[in-house]
């Protein structure tokens, strides 16, 4: 198990999320960088979704009761280990009584805590991740709280890491060729025109040309944008319909809100574009008062995006299998 | 009808098939969502549940989202081409024959007017009509659960008067109650989350609408009949 030492609000238990109960109305919650946890559970040979602590708030700390094996994925948060520096996207050994700290992010903004067997609290609907609106699941249907002690999963095969930890390359790197490099300081992020994007008219050309900053008031729920309005030519009452996380709404003010992993699972809101679910995570990455801007991609250029997402992580998984293996060989 | 009469319309490379009462558009890459673009009303919705049970079926669906007079598919992998997959949708609505689902009915205890109906005042400015008389009009009213979604167990009521309609307001109230009864456009429900919300309050209801530990969370389901009873009218 692991003990919460220090922890500022809104960092929790997350999984891969509670689908399938959009049709009730309940979020899918889950991780806002999706892939930093998928590449973390491969690494550490556990379940791709296994549950992780996602930290969005610094400084954190927690104390391992047990030796166990673990992973810092995601925000590179300058972590260590009892005061040694911890490379993140290196998996290594820990002994009991070790101590986990991670900063202020240099890079980034979440960083996953990944434990080998997961974080073991009760799966709720299908999931162990914390819904904070509904007040249920991860950890008590709340926030990490100093004093809060977790349970980890059984592990069938320890894994034997070797000694100075197995690294993969940030995905930021490794998948370099995969996704577009900033624009003037930009984040780009590839999305589709969806349902009322031409009743936009002319502002629907100025969305995808201008840049949008993250304002503060963003969050897992969504993501609000600051920059010149734009709004559809007429007002629109639409009826109530199901969205999903990356779905660009405009309210009347005409600033879009990006919904998050926290978001309602409908609105009616008139909706200019979607963003590719294989973008989602640099999103969950992006920070508050930074800048992004959109552009337009077709479904087989997601597609294609999204395949090769998927065979970067299982080559982490392959591979630490192999090198996993051949070190416990040898002993 | 064939694929090829359907309308394509690409304004801006936005991709949205539109045929025979119902229209098709992607949101993001995963999802499509098909509008029945008729009237708003039972017949359509009749129709929705009827896609929704063939569409759940398929092999390349994750989730499905009944909403109202619409359906959101989520697909597990992002589809090479999203013609077919509108088209076929399409295909699927024109099959889809109306089906009445047997719901229940419950009957949910309302105080009408008080602390917690912040908007029954703009909802007389705006109908002309006196307070008692639009909360009349809304108990009276026998509704239907179209949908669930938006927050856990929230239902999505059909039924209500047009005289009683009122937009959803331009700025969201920041803190309004679980239990808040409420007015969004042509549609009637309960709040179930206390938190920003952009409907209009009439009044209160005690009953919990959902229970995550309970083996069925939400009370209501598609298809059920829901009757508002005052409990007392404070105006």
């Amino acid at each position: 198990m692991i003990e919460i030492i220090q922890t500022g609000p809104f960092n929790t238990v997350q999984d891969l999320g509670r689908s399938g109960f959009r049709n009730i109305g309940v979020t899918t919650s889950g991780a806002m960088d999706p892939l930093a946890l998928k590449v973390g559970n491969s690494l550490l040979g556990n379940e791709n979704g296994a549950a992780v602590i996602e930290i969005q708030t610094y400084p954190f700390k927690l104390r391992f009761s047990k030796a166990t094996s673990f992973v810092v994925t995601g925000a590179d948060c300058g972590a260590s280990l009892d005061g040694r520096a911890v490379q993140p996207w290196c998996a290594l050994a820990v002994d009991a009584g070790e101590v986990l700290e991670l900063g202020q992010p240099r890079v980034g903004t979440r960083a996953y805590i990944c434990i080998a067997g997961g974080i073991d609290v009760a799966s709720v609907m299908g999931s162990r991740s914390t819904s904070l609106r509904g007040a249920f699941g991860g950890n008590q249907g709340r926030f990490l709280i100093t004093g809060d002690v977790l349970q980890l999963g059984e592990v069938a095969v320890s894994l034997k890491l070797p000694e100075t930890g197995l690294a993969v390359l940030d995905p930021a790197y490794a998948l370099s060729g995969v996704y577009p490099a900033h624009q003037d300081g930009a984040l780009v992020v590839r999305a589709i025109p969806a349902g009322e994007h031409s009743l936009f008219g002319a502002d629907a050309e100025r969305f995808w040309s201008q840049t949008w900053k993250i304002s503060t008031q963003s969050d897992r729920t969504g993501y609000r944008l600051m920059g010149e309005p734009v709004k559809p030519t007429t007002p629109v009452e639409m009826r109530s319909h199901g969205v999903v996380s990356g779905v660009v709404q405009v309210p009347p003010s005409g600033e879009p809100i990006i919904q998050m992993a926290d978001a309602n699972t409908a609105g009616g809101y008139p909706k200019i574009a979607g963003v590719i679910e294989a973008d989602l995570w640099r999103l969950g990455q992006a920070r508050i008062g930074s800048r992004l801007r959109f552009v337009r991609v077709t479904h087989a250029e997601a597609a294609e995006v999204e395949r090769s997402v998927a065979s970067f992580i299982d080559d982490v998984g392959r591979t630490s299998r192999m090198i996993c293996g051949a070190l416990q060989a040898m002993t | 009808m064939s694929a090829s009469t359907a309308k394509i319309i690409q304004p801006g490379e936005a991709l949205a098939l539109d045929r025979n009462g119902a229209r098709v558009s992607p949101i993001g890459s995963r999802a499509f969502l098909l509008e029945a673009t008729g009237d708003f009303d039972l017949a359509s919705q009749r129709r929705i549940w009827a896609l929704s049970r063939a569409a759940e079926l398929w092999s390349e669906t994750l989730e499905i989202v009944p909403g109202m007079t619409n359906l959101l598919v989520v697909l597990k992998e992002t589809p090479e081409d999203p013609e077919t997959l509108a088209l076929r949708l399409l295909d699927a609505w024109e099959q889809a024959e109306s089906i009445d689902l047997a719901g229940r009915t419950i009957e949910i205890e309302v105080t009408y007017g008080g602390e917690h109906a912040t908007d029954l005042a703009a909802l007389c400015d705006r109908s002309g009509l006196p307070d008692h008389e639009v909360v009349r009009i809304h108990y009276e009213g026998t509704y239907r659960v179209f949908a669930l979604g938006s927050a856990p167990g929230f239902g999505y009521l059909h039924g209500l008067d047009p005289r009683i309609y009122m937009p959803r307001k331009t700025v969201p109230s920041l803190n309004m109650a679980r239990g808040c009864v409420t007015i969004g456009g042509m549609q009637t429900g309960i709040a179930v989350l206390t938190g920003p919300n952009g409907w209009n309050s009439i009044g209160f209801a005690e009953l919990q609408m959902f229970d995550p530990m309970s083996a069925t969370p939400a009370v209501m389901a598609p298809g059920d009949t829901v009757r508002f009873v005052p409990a007392s009218i404070e105006l």
